[in-house]
């Protein structure tokens, strides 16, 4: 078999789909924004030519598509030009948003590893519970964000936890499966092999289910990571929130400001693509000092 | 009896029956029918004991405590409210499920399938579109919901644009996966028998692929109700579930937003269900399903 190369096979492709892309998204910003220049010059009873109309299309105020410079200028302006502390940074509605999602993922996570090692370790919970962790994940959980943040607000909780425990709620679900799944994993040789040691029920548990659960871990995590971003960003909507990159996307829809809203878009993906990448790095490294050969 | 003793007996009460269920359903689980329809039964018996015994103490704390209903109203209350104004959740639900979610899962999964045929016969472009399309799973897409009202307007049809969206590239990924799921051995067989492209695809590739599409199909299934109810956060015409549960929590009517919970909860699960059971029905062959779980 040909040995496959990293430019040709895996770098190559993806750009040119990008490429691809780009020159799709200037055609759109033509044709999106092109209607409100005509309409523009027929007010003004002035006839618009070709020539014209092509590079005010891409310098709109606020145009249905923004063109990517545009965006790149607002993230520039925004993330480089502003103090770090200033209301009008995006690197600090950023933090906002991210903060919410850490805090939410962490209590997220330990709760579900902690559900899933009772699930495992107890019929009854296992029986009971299980059912509707399942069921659970078929709910729209994210209707009950705004209650959650209006209802804490009245008994005087504000600010960070509310939208926590709304990334925590969104990111405890794959962490449980995944984990029951991942506890479950060794095979029935392996937990005989234990019994033949007399091993306990705790050093079953660490020595092998706890390791063999690994893999399963973080591909939850990972999942996990990115829910609680989205729970964190959807919290931030419900309140009129004043910072954070939901608010961002809020107040960019009251006020018409398509460029504020990409750029706080671009910014959200940005950070779960950091978010996810560290997981996964974090992934590969665990997996790699257990002596997982790739 | 005077108000005091009330409030004891109803949290005397919850405990009582918190240890009963917990007893009964340790009981239970130690149970080992003969016939399968009594284990079948035994398997429905235990989770919905444990549900019934969350809304029991539920009631019981929020009478026992005197938990203002603007918190946290009483299950009784929630049905109550639920009864009353079927007409509202009625029209709420023509208006979110019916018109928005279900339409944008149609198209988006559609969509998605569609694209993933098309570029089966291209390697490049796999190679191009699979990593984007699994970069952007990963993404907060139903943050494009600001946007899409933009363009599409208050009513549905900006909804049935996000549920597009988010639906279109969990099917992308999983089809494109599930259509390399076939082995070359089988694959071979198809070409010793001078099977064309379209033969091996529908008889051979596309029931193997099965698994995949009905993975993306359930994935899709949770994912299109939460955008459509994320979409009418950033603005909708006066009803649908998005737009009642985040009004009402204005107006401090908790019942009537937990009634609407309710609601979604009740069509996501039966959503959820309607595909299970198709699932079921075309991969009878899946090891998955001939083993009795699904």
């Amino acid at each position: 078999m040909e040995k496959p190369q990293l430019f040709r096979d895996r770098i190559f492709p993806v750009l040119v789909v990008v490429l691809a892309i780009l020159l799709i998204w200037h055609v759109f910003v033509f044709v999106l924004n092109a209607p409100f220049e005509r309409d523009q010059a027929a007010r003004a009873g002035t006839t618009i030519t070709f020539s014209e109309l092509l590079p005010k299309t891409f310098n709109q105020e606020r145009p249905v598509l923004p063109a990517p410079h545009q965006i790149v200028a607002e993230l520039w302006d925004t993330t480089v030009n502003k103090p770090i502390t200033s209301k009008r940074s995006l690197f600090y509605h950023a933090w906002i948003t991210l903060s919410a999602t850490l805090a939410g993922f962490g209590i997220g996570t330990v709760l579900g590893i902690l559900l899933a090692i009772g699930i495992v370790h107890n019929r009854a919970i296992d029986r009971s519970l299980m059912p509707w962790v399942i069921a659970s994940q078929t709910v729209p959980i994210i209707a009950i964000a705004p209650m959650v943040i209006v209802v804490l607000n009245s008994i005087g909780i504000s600010g960070l936890l509310p939208k926590a425990l709304i990334s925590t709620y969104l990111s405890f679900f794959p962490v449980v499966v995944g984990m029951v799944k991942g506890l479950r994993s060794p095979e029935m040789m392996h937990l005989d092999l234990m019994r033949t040691y007399n091993a306990s029920r705790a050093q079953v548990f660490w020595k092998l289910r706890w390791p063999a659960s690994m893999p399963y871990l973080f591909t939850s995590l990972k999942v996990a990571i990115a829910i609680s971003l989205v729970g964190a960003i959807v919290g931030e909507l419900p309140t009129g929130a004043v910072a954070g990159l939901g608010a961002r996307l809020l107040s960019g829809s009251y006020y018409g400001q398509t460029v504020q809203i990409w750029a706080a878009l671009f910014m959200a993906a940005a950070l779960a693509a950091v978010l996810v990448g560290i997981v996964g790095a974090a992934h590969t490294m665990v997996l790699k000092r257990m002596g997982v050969k790739p | 009896m005077n108000g005091a003793e009330w409030k004891t007996g109803y949290l005397v009460f919850a405990v009582v029956w918190w240890i009963a269920s917990w007893t009964l359903n340790e009981w239970l689980v130690r149970q080992k029918p003969a016939n399968a329809t009594a284990n079948r039964l035994l398997g429905l018996a235990v989770p919905l004991v444990f549900g019934i015994t969350l809304l029991v103490i539920w009631e019981c704390i929020v009478r026992g405590f005197q938990i203002p209903a603007i918190l946290l109203p009483a299950p009784t209350a929630i049905w109550a409210k639920l009864i009353n104004s079927l007409p509202i959740l009625a029209a709420d639900f023509r208006q979110t499920f019916l018109k928005a979610v279900l339409t944008g899962f149609v198209l988006g999964s559609g969509l998605g399938f569609v694209v993933a045929l098309l570029i089966d016969r291209s390697p490049f472009l796999q190679k191009g579109l699979l990593p984007i399309g699994n970069f952007v799973s990963a993404l907060p897409i139903v943050g494009v919901a600001p946007i899409m009202v933009m363009w599409f307007g208050f009513d549905w049809p900006s909804k049935v644009a996000v549920v597009v969206i988010m639906t279109f590239f969990p099917m992308l990924v999983n089809t494109v996966q599930g259509l390399s799921a076939a082995s070359h051995m089988e694959r071979d067989l198809m070409r010793t028998y001078a099977a064309s492209w379209w033969q091996t695809l529908t008889k051979l590739r596309l029931p193997a692929a099965a698994p995949f599409i009905f993975n993306a199909l359930k994935i899709n299934s949770t994912l299109a109700l939460i955008g459509a109810i994320v979409a009418e956060f950033f603005g909708t015409p006066i009803v649908g579930m998005g737009f009642r549960i985040s009004t009402e929590v204005g107006r401090a009517n908790v019942d009537m937003v937990w009634a609407e919970i309710a609601v979604a909860a009740l069509a996501g699960s039966a959503f959820y269900g309607v595909v299970a059971l198709i699932e079921r029905a075309v991969t009878f062959w899946h090891p998955s399903v001939r083993g009795g779980r699904a």
